[in-house]
């Protein structure tokens, strides 16, 4: 059971920074989902809901998400479809249910780089950084390799480009997490495929935009695919070759992209 | 801690220790449709709405809601009954316990989406489980409801 023993609504980013260093036991509170079902104490949890941490905006050349957006905004968000077709609804909407995407937060999602993060693959194949207070702006192909290091995750800043996109996921039930996660974008220059839930960290393969069969099987063989108890290597190696085709497919069609 | 907090329409002021649940919290004050289920965000037992938006009570702490407005079952009465109704025409209730979370989770659809499709309203619901019915005759009740009272504001 989780004990959190003081709770501090943070007034800046200043102030969360410094108390989060002061103990390696404080926290910061994202949506709390993952957190609450955790077996510990916390001396001091602490909130950024007063930071304004929660937009969606749209710059000239990037896309800035606050890391305190619900899940739930993502997925409805009119900015987000128009810019990147339906790849970040697409990744949300199969999370448990509304409730719980009304509460979990991006910033909880992306931050811990969980491996069965179903939005840490979508925006992997997008031009995505994530804006750290003291590390600053990092790629988030990078960041996915990077160990653990206590730092706050402020906002994530997307690239405009002229993209297609698709998602795809294999679950063992609706609501379940995801047994494979499967990303891929076209651009002007290449395709970027992306693979979560290996169970591992998501990945980031490159392909060029005319890519053959011996391009895909050398990129593919650098992914890592694993068991756990919701598939085996075998299975997801399967799953991985099945959606390429249907992620390539989909991108000649056109129908769910933008 | 001390937090202020409207619940259903009623200002509440009480202190309480950090790690309190909303879920404890809002039995603690009588809103006792207010389940205890999964206690893993699975199972929408224990919905509730947050500023208007269905959230679950077991993953949110009540220090978190001070200052914001929660309404449970209790607060919304006669939507609730109107739509039970709907529920007993289709015997779409055995043991009931998952009801009061379905009720929240279908009046906040009912203000979120305009006529709602089939697969639209399974989505919705998607977070609602329920272990006697199958699910059919709650679809069928929600359905029905909808179409006669889809206009009116929850």
């Amino acid at each position: 059971m989780l004990h959190i023993q003081q709770y501090v609504k943070a007034s800046s980013l200043d102030e969360a920074y410094t108390l989060l260093m002061k103990n390696r036991n404080h926290q910061i509170l994202g949506g709390m989902q993952w957190l609450k079902m955790q077996d510990r104490v916390v001396p001091m949890a602490i909130d950024l809901q007063a930071l304004h941490l929660d937009e969606i905006k749209e710059q000239d050349d990037y896309i800035e998400i606050g890391a305190m957006c619900t899940l739930r905004q993502l997925e409805t968000s009119p900015i987000l479809l128009k810019t990147f077709g339906t790849l970040i609804q697409d990744s949300i909407k199969d999370i448990v249910g509304v409730q719980f995407r009304n509460t979990a937060t991006l910033g909880g999602s992306l931050y811990s780089r969980f491996g069965f993060s179903d939005i840490l693959t979508a925006f992997m194949v997008l031009d995505t950084s994530v804006v750290l207070y003291h590390q600053g702006e990092i790629k988030l192909s990078d960041y996915c390799k990077m160990p653990y290091e206590r730092d706050i995750l402020t906002h994530i800043r997307i690239r405009k480009e002229n993209i297609l996109t698709k998602f795809l996921c294999m679950r063992k039930s609706a609501t379940d997490l995801s047994v494979l996660n499967f990303a891929i974008a076209k651009t002007e220059t290449n395709y970027r495929i992306a693979i979560g839930a290996r169970p591992k960290r998501a990945e980031l393969v490159v392909l060029p935009v005319s890519y053959d069969d011996k391009q895909i099987e050398e990129a593919l063989s650098h992914i890592t695919l694993q068991d756990n108890m919701r598939g085996s290597k075998e299975y997801r190696k399967a799953l991985v070759y099945a959606f390429v085709q249907k992620g390539y497919i989909a991108l000649q069609e056109e129908t769910t992209c933008r | 801690m001390q937090i202020t907090m409207m619940i259903n329409g009623r200002r509440v002021i009480d202190d309480i220790k950090p790690d309190m649940l909303l879920l404890d919290f809002l039995r603690a004050h009588g809103c006792y449709s207010v389940k205890r289920g999964c206690e893993t965000s699975n199972c929408g037992l224990c919905t509730v709405w947050l500023d208007g938006k269905p959230i679950l009570s077991c993953s949110m702490l009540a220090v978190r809601c001070d200052g914001h407005a929660v309404t449970t079952l209790e607060g919304v009465e006669q939507e609730a009954h109107e739509f039970a109704d709907y529920m007993a025409k289709q015997g779409a209730e055995q043991c009931g316990f998952c009801s009061p979370g379905l009720i929240m989770n279908v009046l906040a659809m009912k203000k979120e989406l305009q006529q709602p499709t089939r697969e639209e309203i399974n989505h919705y619901l998607a977070g609602n489980l329920c272990r006697c019915t199958g699910y059919m005759g709650q679809l069928r009740a929600i359905e029905a409801y909808l179409q006669e009272k889809g206009g009116e504001q929850a």
